[in-house]
This record gives structure tokens, sequence and C-alpha cells, in this order.
């Protein structure tokens, strides 16, 4: 099969100049935030490393690491590079105890992103000649108007879907001939089971690929969706606080993630010691942004467990590829594509003035994720009539839908009916097997 | 006047008001009344007993949440028309039953209807004046 690039000398660049090219960047980053950023200059100052120390990428792990509690710390500005009048837009995603984390993006920013979002629908097939259709919620979260720039940039025909409104997307779908289909996996897998409802085979719809991320998914998960569909499913991979969807995006070999390490260089450590692991190790992924202007985070810690590797790949990218998470360093679950802290929910029960004895139990059933919520009821809020409970059942709903974004069942439950093991409450019961 | 009604917390599975009366039955406690309001999930056990003070305390230590609450008991004639008689009763005054349940009494010819109304007081008020016969905790415990 033939290759495609969207920028081919980036992303068959030897690995000798990509070496260069990020530590002319880094040395160039550093003393941008350096100069800029007051809260990142103090913890370099702390660590009595001065912008000269930093000479190439050989020196990155000298600096400083961001996590996401600098973040909230920081927030909204404190991290932020540019004046505002030179930022054109930011986006949002839920942080924990209801703060939000809030990048901005400059012009030349955004167009960095589209241009990563370009490079993973042009490894997934993608031509002017296709039309991709954006089924990612647009707004805040990254992932709409991430692909949609992306698909912009490539030229394909865009169909700005957002999520949701299946018979509409069906019916953009089918009319309109999308080749292209990017979404969360679990919601393409629901248009898949939907369209085979709809008596739909795989010969009949127009796609022939789809790219797919935002929240963990199983190599069965793909094959069920490339056999239902009748296309080829392709991961992208993405944080907001690095940029978005399009930080890492799969070729052809579908055997891992090329990372877009022109702009976003990764590294691996421990993430007990802080310390860098080499090329195969698995520990934590931290990625330094070497161009972003704006919101430009260096080695931030991304919490998601993973490996690195930069064995030649078939496709002819020579960027180095990451294998998908494999687990977090933190209590963050993926529910629907959106991050879950359990401390959130604490957040909101402690609010809506009830004792945080609560349980998460997250399940896939039929490929979407089910998010219910136990939470232990005190004599005080009991009542002996139905509809006042199922009224406060759904008031908690509510009030953790404002924190998540996400709606949750909530079940009121007796009081020490939460499983407990070994004394301690256990917070979240993960069922989905998704590694 | 009114008579106490223990309301209990259950989650809506195999064996749980099981639990609750094996619980009560072992302490010697007898149930006059019973009635069980459930959704998917949970249930509410509503229970008028012999004694009170002692099921709420023993529940309490079993690790039950439980709420005592004061309900309206009315003794009614075991025939036709009388439980509607009651309700029109209550109706003409504009006074709104939430929830009721009715049990027989073994040796009379009585009924009796326990009924949950916010405002228990005036319901009384109006019941007795229509001639109904009110009972109490007492009457419950010799029954």
């Amino acid at each position: 099969m033939a290759q495609n690039y969207f920028q081919k000398e980036i992303e068959t660049m030897s690995a000798e100049e990509m070496k260069k090219l990020q530590s002319e960047k880094l040395v160039k980053q550093v003393k941008h935030v350096y100069e800029n950023v007051a809260y990142y200059r103090n913890l370099m100052d702390e660590k009595g490393v001065k912008p000269e120390d930093i000479k190439g990428i050989d020196d990155l792990s000298k600096l400083p690491f961001l996590t996401k509690a600098d973040l909230r710390d920081a927030y909204p500005y404190g991290l932020l590079a540019k004046p505002l009048e030179d930022c054109v837009r930011i986006q949002s995603t839920s942080g924990t105890t209801g703060r939000r984390v809030v990048a901005f993006y400059t012009k030349n920013d955004v167009d960095l992103w589209e241009d990563c979002c370009a490079r993973a629908i042009v490894a997934a097939g993608g031509s002017k000649q296709d039309v991709c259709q954006v089924a990612y919620g647009y707004g805040l979260f990254t992932g709409g108007p991430g692909l949609n720039g992306g698909s912009h940039k490539v030229g394909c025909l865009t169909l700005p879907m957002s999520s949701g409104n299946t018979e509409r997307q069906i019916q953009f779908m089918t009319d309109l001939n999308a080749t292209i289909l990017c979404c969360t996996p679990s919601y393409a897998a629901y248009i898949g089971e939907t369209l085979k409802e709809h008596g739909y085979k795989p010969e009949d719809i127009p796609l022939k690929a789809g790219i797919f991320g935002a929240e963990p998914w199983t190599e069965e998960m793909r094959k069920g969706i490339e056999e239902v569909l009748g296309i080829k499913a392709y991961d992208i991979y993405g944080l907001t606080e690095t940029t978005g969807p399009g930080v890492a995006f799969e070729c052809s070999e579908q055997t891992g993630m090329h990372i877009n390490e022109d702009h976003f260089y990764a590294e691996i450590i421990d993430p007990d010691t802080g310390e860098v692991l080499p090329e195969g190790s698995k520990g934590e992924l931290v990625f330094t942004s070497l161009d972003k202007e704006a919101f430009p985070l260096l080695r931030y810690r991304t919490r998601d467990i993973c490996v690195l590797s930069r064995k030649k790949c078939s496709c002819g990218r020579t960027l180095v590829k990451m294998a998908k998470p494999m687990g977090r360093t933190d209590d963050m679950l993926i529910i629907r594509g959106v991050n879950v802290f359990p401390s959130q929910i604490e957040t909101v029960l402690l609010n809506e003035g009830y004792q945080p004895n609560y349980q998460i139990i997250v399940d896939r059933v039929k490929n979407n994720d089910t998010f219910d919520v136990n939470v232990e009821m005190n004599s005080e809020q009991f009542t002996d009539k139905v509809s006042e409970i199922l009224a406060m059942e759904k008031s908690l709903a509510n009030a953790m839908k404002t924190m998540l974004g996400i709606n949750p069942a909530v079940h009121l439950v007796p009081p020490k009916t939460i499983t407990r093991s070994e004394g301690k409450a256990v917070r979240v019961v993960d069922k989905r097997k998704l590694i | 006047m009114a008579i106490k009604q223990l309301t209990v917390f259950i989650q809506n599975k195999k064996g749980t008001v099981a639990s609750v009366t094996e619980t009560l039955s072992k302490n010697n406690i007898n149930l006059r009344a019973l009635s069980i309001a459930e959704t998917q999930d949970f249930g509410i056990l509503r229970m008028v007993v012999n004694d009170t003070v002692s099921a709420e305390k023993i529940l309490t230590e079993n690790g039950y949440l439980i709420k005592t609450i004061d309900v309206v008991g009315v003794k009614i004639g075991d025939e036709p028309g009388q439980l509607t008689s009651a309700l029109n009763v209550l109706d003409y005054a504009g006074i709104n039953v939430e929830y009721l349940y009715a049990f027989m009494a073994r040796t009379e010819k009585h009924a009796y209807v326990v009924l949950r109304i916010e405002e228990s007081e005036e319901a009384e008020c109006v019941l007795a004046k229509a001639g109904f016969k009110l009972i109490t905790d007492a009457d419950i415990s010799k029954l």
C-alpha cells in the first residue's frame, strides 16, 4: 500500500535530524517559558536550573515536572506564556475537585494542533477525496474541534456532526457517503450496531476508515468495530493539557501510535523516583511541548502508564511510537471519553450534604460505558417516601453531571452496604476489561 | 393519638426482607402489619409492631437504617364500603393520603387501616368527628 504523509519531511525525518530539531526547539522553548511563566520559573529556580543549562534535548531531565496539581494551583492564568490578546481559543476539561483544566491557544497553537490531526487523518488513508464525519463532541472538549481542523487541513469535506443523535449521524453518513468517521470507539460501536439494526451490511456502509480515541479500547473492540462497519479502525491519543487529540496517532501498521515528537517530546519515567527510563521500559508518559506558545507545558506528567518504541515501522514514519496506555498512576477513570476522578464524586457528595461513602461502578455493556454511583444514605436523609428518595437520587445525579459533564445513575443504599476490603471501602469497581 | 410506624431502608435484593423479619422474630417482636414499597434498586419496609421501642433499638443495633414516624390508625368495619367512607372523609377535608395499608384483626369483625398523612393530627380530628375509631400504640400492643 502506497504511503501518504501530511508532512512527509517531519514524519520520516532521520533520528539525528529529529533530535537536532527537538534540541533547537527545546532551548528556545525553555527560554520562552522561563521569561513568561513565573510559576515555572519558580520551579526552575527552586531546582537551581537556568535556561542556559538547557543546551539540547539531553538536558531535558534537568527540568522540573508539572502535574495536574500544578494546573490546579495555577488556574486559570498561572501557566499562560503569552498575553491574552495573542490567544484565540481555549479548550477545557474537568479537573480534580471541581477545578477545570483550561488550555489556551494562539493562532499558531491551533495551527500546529490541526496539523497533528491532519497527519492522523492522512495516516488513516484520508485525502481531499474523502468525506470526514466528525462525531466527537464540539465545544470545550478537544475532540470535535481538533479533528474538524485536521479534516479541513487535509481538504476533506467535513461533516461537523458533534456527538449524539445517532439517527441523524446515520442519515448524513449514508446520504453524503462519509468515508472517514471520527468519534470515541464506544460511539463508533454504537453507530455500527444501530446501522446493523437498520439492516445495513458492512459493504453497504460507505465508510473506509475510523479514527477513534479519547477513551481506552481493546483489540477485541477494534475487531468488532472493523467488522460491523467494514472499515479499518485507527487509534488516536491526546490530552487537553498538551493540545488535544493528535498528540499521537496510528498508522496502517496498527501497532501503536506515532507521537508527533517534533511538537511533543515524550519521556517515560519511573513514577516513584521521576528517573527517566530507557526505550522499551514501562513507566509514566511525560510530555514536553516544544512549540506551543500560549500554554507550553514542560515535562507534564500524564499519569498514563506506557511504553515507547523506536522500532522501524512499515509505514515509513520515523516518529517514535507509544503503546496504548496500560493504566494510570492515579485513580482517574475514563468513562465515555470523559476523565473522572473519584475525588470529584467526593466533592459533590460533601457539597450536597452526604457523607463520602460511595462506590463508583463502571462497566461496558454492548460497547457502551455504564456509570453507576452507589451512595450510602444516613438516618437524617432517610424518608419513608419513595418519591423523595428518587428525587434525592436525581438531584445528586444532576450535581455530578454538572461537575463531570456526564450523567451517572445514582443509587442510594443503606449504610455499610458498600464493599469493604480489609476495612477500607472500595471506591471504584471497574468491570471493563480494557487492558 | 397516632400510632408508630417503623420504616426500614433495604436494598431490593434477595433475602433482605427476611433478614429484617428474622432479626425481629429472634427478639420476640411481633409484626402487626407490613407493607413494602419498592423500586428497582431499593425497598422501603413499613411495619407496625407490638413493641416499637424495642424493635427500633434492635434494628439500629443491627445496622439497619430506620426511621420511626407517626401514622394514623383507624378501625373500620369489615364490610364493603368502609374504607371508602373513611377516605371520603379525608378527601372532603382536603387531606392527602401519601400511602396506606390495611390489616385484619384476629378476633373482632374489624379491619385496621394505617394511613400515612402529613397533617396527621388534622386527619385524626376529622376521622374522629365522622365517628371513626382511631387506634393507638396501646391498642396495637394488645392486639
